[in-house]
């Protein structure tokens, strides 16, 4: 039971614990042991674990909380978020959680809270997720009624006020500081960075954004202690993953297992392997904006750092599986429409470029393409890569393209050549 | 004009917030439950915000799932995420099309149906999924999605 410390209280099929059944499976004695520490006491046990952020970059969070201004000096409110848009294409995990056991995410609201002295936190949740929203709610409610919200926490002079902002839909609200610009009411462009939100982020504040499944976490090393954390996992990053498979796979899903666990393991134990008909021919291993992986990665380790080295990025750790009979030209086609309508429109080469590639996808795929297409659609792979855009939705969207080109490069050249997608 | 219920709606989600302003998302979402769609009432809940209109209506856009033009009785969301893609977006799409008479973006001509595609609904495990209102249907076959469209009827 311990070594599934965030799936332990989610039974599927039924609904999530009340408060009272997840005081007692051990639920907010974090909470308890949190307001005896001090805050600098909190982060540094959270920094010791060397958890990494689960929203995507991997960030460690002890570091980024070390930023926030503290002491009596500091500029208040402070502000604590939760990053609950999952929006990624082929992620699900965080909906997991958040249906699956509320209270846990606000338990680690509240250590998270805590740890940076916030005086109001927010959960900033996907407009889809309704049955989170309502099983979110209630919970919140029933934290508010046992005084772990609220003014003097516990008897203690913590005080906390938690809210949950349900957004209207849009990949780029996802993205820290465009989140921070949709909580104000504003358009959800991205903001420049520095300033950073630690130091100036929701109306001008102290902020930080931490994702669900990182801000799970929190509790569970606060009650542990780092060194259990870190020995959870089977490689360098801490912990346990929330991973999940789709594609054509026999048991697409999702599990929490060891972090490092490989993509092998995942796709045969877990998913029960390819279904009966089709092959394996490669994996996007982290949602929707992350390179593809082929064959001879199947042993790569699931953590930020292995999957870095072989070529792509962890993500949210949900992976989408490519078959041998799923054409690679349709899939990045359908990719790169999601992002180009996605594109916030604040800079130029996001906004034109990637409708742009979607277009002569398009046309690749309906046979239409053209000699030439190919190195197009590879120079635009670097014009709209990091450090040409405001925020990062551009270089993602171009990573599963760059690396179709050069694994799957005869399958391009085939629709161009026959003039036609020899998939349909 | 705003109704009396709206009106009182919103200036209830006013008090949670320090800044009017914060409340917009809600206060639009508020009006589109009552109407199916924000019609150019935004003027007046710009008003109740102390936005100008055109901010109010810049944010009102920018949302995908805030319709600033009339929708159906029943919104059906076709999830066309990478993961339902490819488990056959296409052929559900298709299927509805041929069942409800509507394409991608249209509305039924009885008002019953608005059909829109939708980006990936976090349902990847039961894929291919939609979602009709406010409920989530997954692992879609042909007699899976007629049975369901019956429940709409
Ligand atoms: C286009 C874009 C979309 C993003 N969407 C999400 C999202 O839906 N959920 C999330 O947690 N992080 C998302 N991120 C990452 C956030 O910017 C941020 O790094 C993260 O929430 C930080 O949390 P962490 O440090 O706990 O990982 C997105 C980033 C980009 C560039
Ligand atoms: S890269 Fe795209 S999403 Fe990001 S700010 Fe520029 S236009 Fe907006």
């Amino acid at each position: 039971m311990k070594k599934k410390p965030l799936t332990k209280n989610i039974r599927p099929g039924r609904g999530p614990l009340t408060l009272k059944e997840y005081e007692k499976s051990g639920g907010y004695q974090a909470v308890r042991k949190a307001l005896k520490m001090t805050p600098q006491q909190v982060q540094e046990e959270v920094k010791a674990s060397n958890l990494r952020g689960r929203g995507g970059a991997g960030f460690p969070t002890g570091m980024k909380w070390s930023f926030v201004p503290m002491g009596d000096d500091a500029p208040r409110p402070k502000y604590f978020l939760v990053n609950a848009d999952e929006m990624e294409p082929g992620a699900f995990k965080d909906r997991l959680l958040l249906e699956g056991d509320p209270h846990q995410v606000i338990e680690g609201a509240i250590v998270s809270s805590y740890a940076i002295q916030a005086d109001i936190a927010y959960i900033f949740l996907r407009w889809a997720y309704k049955l989170a929203e309502e099983r979110l709610a209630r919970a919140i409610a029933e934290a508010y009624a046992e005084n772990y919200l609220g003014k003097n926490i516990m008897g203690s002079d913590y005080s906390l006020e938690l809210y949950l902002h349900v957004s209207a839909g849009r990949y780029i609200c996802g993205e820290e500081t465009a989140l921070l610009n949709a909580m104000e009411g504003r358009r959800a462009i991205p903001r420049t960075k520095p300033p950073f939100p630690q130091v100036c982020g929701l109306w001008g504040k102290p902020s930080v954004v931490n994702n669900t499944e990182t801000v799970c976490n929190v509790p569970h090393i606060i009650s542990n202690g780092a060194e259990w954390f870190k020995g959870l996992g089977r490689s360098g990053d801490g912990g346990t993953k929330i991973y999940g498979v789709s594609g054509r796979v026999n048991r697409p899903g999702a599990w929490e297992l060891p972090m490092g666990t490989t993509i092998r393991e995942l796709l045969e134990e877990h998913a029960g392997g390819m279904i009966d008909g089709y092959k394996f021919r490669g994996v996007m291993p982290g949602g929707g904006s992350t390179d593809f992986l082929v064959g001879e990665h199947l042993d790569v380790k699931m953590d930020f750092d292995s999957v870095q080295k072989a070529g792509s990025r962890m993500g949210t750790g949900t992976m989408i599986v490519l078959d041998d009979k799923t054409c690679p030209v349709g899939m990045v086609h359908n990719l790169e429409e999601f992002f180009a309508r996605e594109s916030c429109g604040w800079c130029t080469p996001c906004r034109e470029g990637l409708p742009w590639l979607a277009k002569i996808l398009r046309a690749i795929e309906e046979g239409k393409g053209e000699a030439g297409d190919i190195e197009i659609l590879k120079e635009h792979t670097k014009l709209l890569g990091p450090g040409n855009t405001f925020c990062a939705h551009a270089p993602g969207a171009v990573e599963p393209l760059q690396s179709a080109l050069k694994y799957f490069r005869e399958d391009f050249e085939r629709h161009i050549r026959e003039k036609r997608c020899s998939y349909k | 004009m705003l109704t009396e219920e709206e009106r009182k709606e919103i200036r209830d989600e006013l008090k949670r917030h320090a800044h009017k302003q914060a409340a917009c998302v809600e206060a639009l979402k508020i009006v589109q439950r009552h109407r199916g769609w924000v019609s150019d009432e935004v003027r007046d809940i710009a008003e109740l915000l102390e936005m100008t209109p055109d901010e109010l209506d810049g944010v009102a856009t920018f949302y995908s799932q805030i319709f600033r033009r009339p929708a159906g009785k029943h919104v059906i969301r076709v999830c066309d995420g990478v993961s339902c893609w490819v488990m056959g977006y296409d052929i559900v799409r298709r299927h509805l099309k041929v069942r409800l008479g509507i394409d991608a973006g249209e509305t039924s001509s009885d008002g019953q149906f608005t059909l829109l595609p939708i980006s990936c609904l976090g349902a990847c495990n039961i894929a291919p999924a939609m979602m009709i209102d406010d409920e989530l249907y997954g692992n879609l076959t042909f007699e899976k999605i007629d049975g369901i469209l019956e429940k709409y009827r």
